[in-house]
């Protein structure tokens, strides 16, 4: 079961660069952590892959397996788990985030 | 469900030994809290090994009964 969901992640990790699993959409986050990491996703210009874990409960409990963290949003930059709300959030104010994706080679406003 | 701060400050203490640890209860709901943890044993680690020790100290209280809490670490210096 668990090896079956594991592999349905993976798959949506592959699909982009820069994964968001997320309550809501971007447009309509359902949650004020996962809509924070939108708004700066949005800011910066990043185009992105979300998943809505509201729509799926098996990956709504399997992510949080998969990364061994037990809350939603989770960034993943490269198929690597990169944070929750909060250290998106450090990030982002730190430049560092801009950083992980001008290392990997992904398009941002550098503007913003 | 909620967890009340007492409760949340205590777990991080036994779980997190001597840690510098300040919670508040952002929305005055105790439902909504912000945690301030200074410990020693985060360095070397990274961000995400840090937060990831603080969920481990609440046990399996984080996404379930308590949904919202907001964490900031640091190392003392």
């Amino acid at each position: 079961m668990e090896n079956i969901v594991f592999d349905r992640i993976k798959k949506e990790l592959a699909q982009d660069d820069v994964v968001l699993f997320m309550k809501g959409t971007p447009v309509f986050p359902q949650c004020g952590f996962s809509a924070a990491v939108a708004q700066i996703m949005g800011v910066l210009g990043v185009s992105y892959h979300s998943i809505d874990i509201l729509q799926d409960a098996d990956i709504r409990q399997g992510i949080k397996d998969f990364t061994n963290w037990p809350t939603i949003p989770q960034l993943y930059v490269k198929q690597e788990f990169v944070g929750g709300c909060d250290i998106i959030r450090e990030m982002y104010e730190a430049g560092e985030l801009q950083q992980l994706f001008e290392n990997n080679g992904i398009a941002y406003n550098k503007a913003a | 469900m909620a967890v009340d701060l007492e409760t949340l400050e205590d777990l991080l203490k036994t779980n997190l030994p001597g840690a510098s640890i300040r919670i508040d209860d952002v929305r005055g709901d105790g439902e909504h809290y912000a945690a301030h943890i200074s410990y020693s044993e985060f360095a070397g680690k990274s961000r995400v090994q840090q937060h990831q020790m603080v969920y481990s100290a609440l046990g399996n209280k984080m996404g379930g009964e308590l949904h919202a809490l907001q964490i900031h670490t640091s190392i003392p210096k």
